[in-house]
């Protein structure tokens, strides 16, 4: 009776860490093995991994499909992940670049929000893992 | 008689306490935004509008149609958007009694921007000039807290905003400039200094010293030296 109250309150307790685990996560770095797990999974994984020039120019670039508000990440976040940026209403955003901003970036939820909603807002589709992990690169590098 | 005399004095003073109440009540301030999730999220990228702003229908439609949420994505996870659904329409505009942000909304309009209602188009559009929308540090009409330092809390009174906002006189470039043409200006302290100059002074001291000269001076201006002094004199 015992045994079994332990057995399952320390499977509880496993599963309950298991989940905290997932929801806190993560680093930077953890980031970007997930996108490569990914992108290896849907067979877009360059060859010498994700690279910060491909980043840069993704983020600078002028995308169609998007809103027509939104035409590029530059759009908020200035031509400069070291600038911090700002919404249409006028919020100030905080710089993009991770020696600026060093907590980003280490929410997985909060990635994929935003990495959602922008996306869809500037190229009026979702972001595939490859373009997650070079965008990342690059912000990781400034 | 005695007791009709009370009943009016406590009438019209219930009626005076009431008026003051709604004085308090209906000063320019409003519940503030109290649900954590909706104002993290709604926070994100403006100030989270407090929901007193909007009436139910408006809320509802907002939040059904977060994918193109004013000319951007702000989709969310679909228990996140029903929660602040219900959270904003149970705290909307037309769910309190007396609300002024509902004057002049017909039942058949549903108005997603809380600046075309009439009662902020009253409020704005005779005080504040069309550059103010057009400045930097401004940037749109949903920036509140550009001028309306406290507005997250719900306070959005005239006082505070007069003197603290960006068209507050602490504020206001033109004003901070001019203050620091007192400090740095150095032709404008040279102008001041003029009046510590000899020159000036010996000017100045020309006017009580010379009589000749307070005498030419008075005759230009139509006074007669003379004849004040004669006015002064008394012994004559």
């Amino acid at each position: 009776m015992i045994r079994d109250i332990a057995i399952i309150s320390g499977l509880t307790l496993a599963a309950a860490l298991f989940v905290a685990g997932a929801a806190e996560a993560a680093s930077p770095q953890e980031m970007l093995k997930r996108y490569e797990a990914e992108a290896k999974a849907a067979g877009d994984f360059p060859e010498g991994g994700f690279s910060a020039e491909r980043g840069k120019a993704f983020y600078l670039a002028k995308h169609k499909g998007g809103k027509p508000a939104t035409p590029s990440c530059t759009t908020c976040h200035t031509d400069s992940p070291l600038k911090a940026g700002k919404t249409r209403t006028g919020k100030v955003i905080q710089p993009m670049a991770l020696s600026k901003t060093p907590d980003r970036y280490s929410d997985p939820e909060k990635v994929e929000k935003w990495f959602r909603r922008n996306c869809r807002s500037v190229l009026g589709r979702e972001c595939t893992p490859r373009e997650k992990g070079d965008f990342l690169t690059y912000m990781i590098s400034q | 008689m005695k007791t009709r005399i009370i009943t009016l004095g406590a009438a019209a003073a219930a009626l005076v306490a009431a008026g003051l109440a709604t004085a308090a009540v209906s000063d320019e301030r409003y519940p503030p935004v109290s649900d954590a999730m909706t104002k993290k999220e709604c926070g994100d990228c403006h100030m989270a509008f407090q929901p007193a702003f909007l009436p139910a229908r408006s809320w509802e439609k907002i939040m059904d149609n977060l994918s193109d949420h004013f000319g951007e994505d702000a989709s969310l996870p679909a228990d996140k958007v029903e929660h602040i659904k219900k959270y904003l329409m149970a705290n909307a505009a037309d769910k309190r009694w007396g609300s002024k942000m509902m004057r002049g909304v017909r039942k058949d309009w549903t108005p997603l921007r809380i600046t075309e209602l009439p009662y902020w188009k009253r409020e704005h559009d005779e005080e504040v000039p069309a550059r103010a929308w057009k400045d930097p540090k401004v940037g749109s009409k949903a920036n509140c807290k550009a001028c309306h330092r406290y507005a997250d809390t719900g306070i959005y009174e005239a006082e505070e905003y007069e003197y603290g906002g960006y068209y507050g006189r602490r504020g206001d470039d033109e004003y901070k400039y001019k203050r620091k043409r007192y400090d740095d200006d150095d032709e404008y302290k040279y102008k001041r200094k003029r009046y510590d100059d000899d020159e000036y002074e010996y000017k100045r001291k020309r006017y009580d010293d010379d009589d000749e000269y307070k005498y030419r001076k008075y005759r230009e201006r139509g006074e007669r030296y003379y004849d004040r002094r004669r006015y002064d004199d008394d012994d004559d």
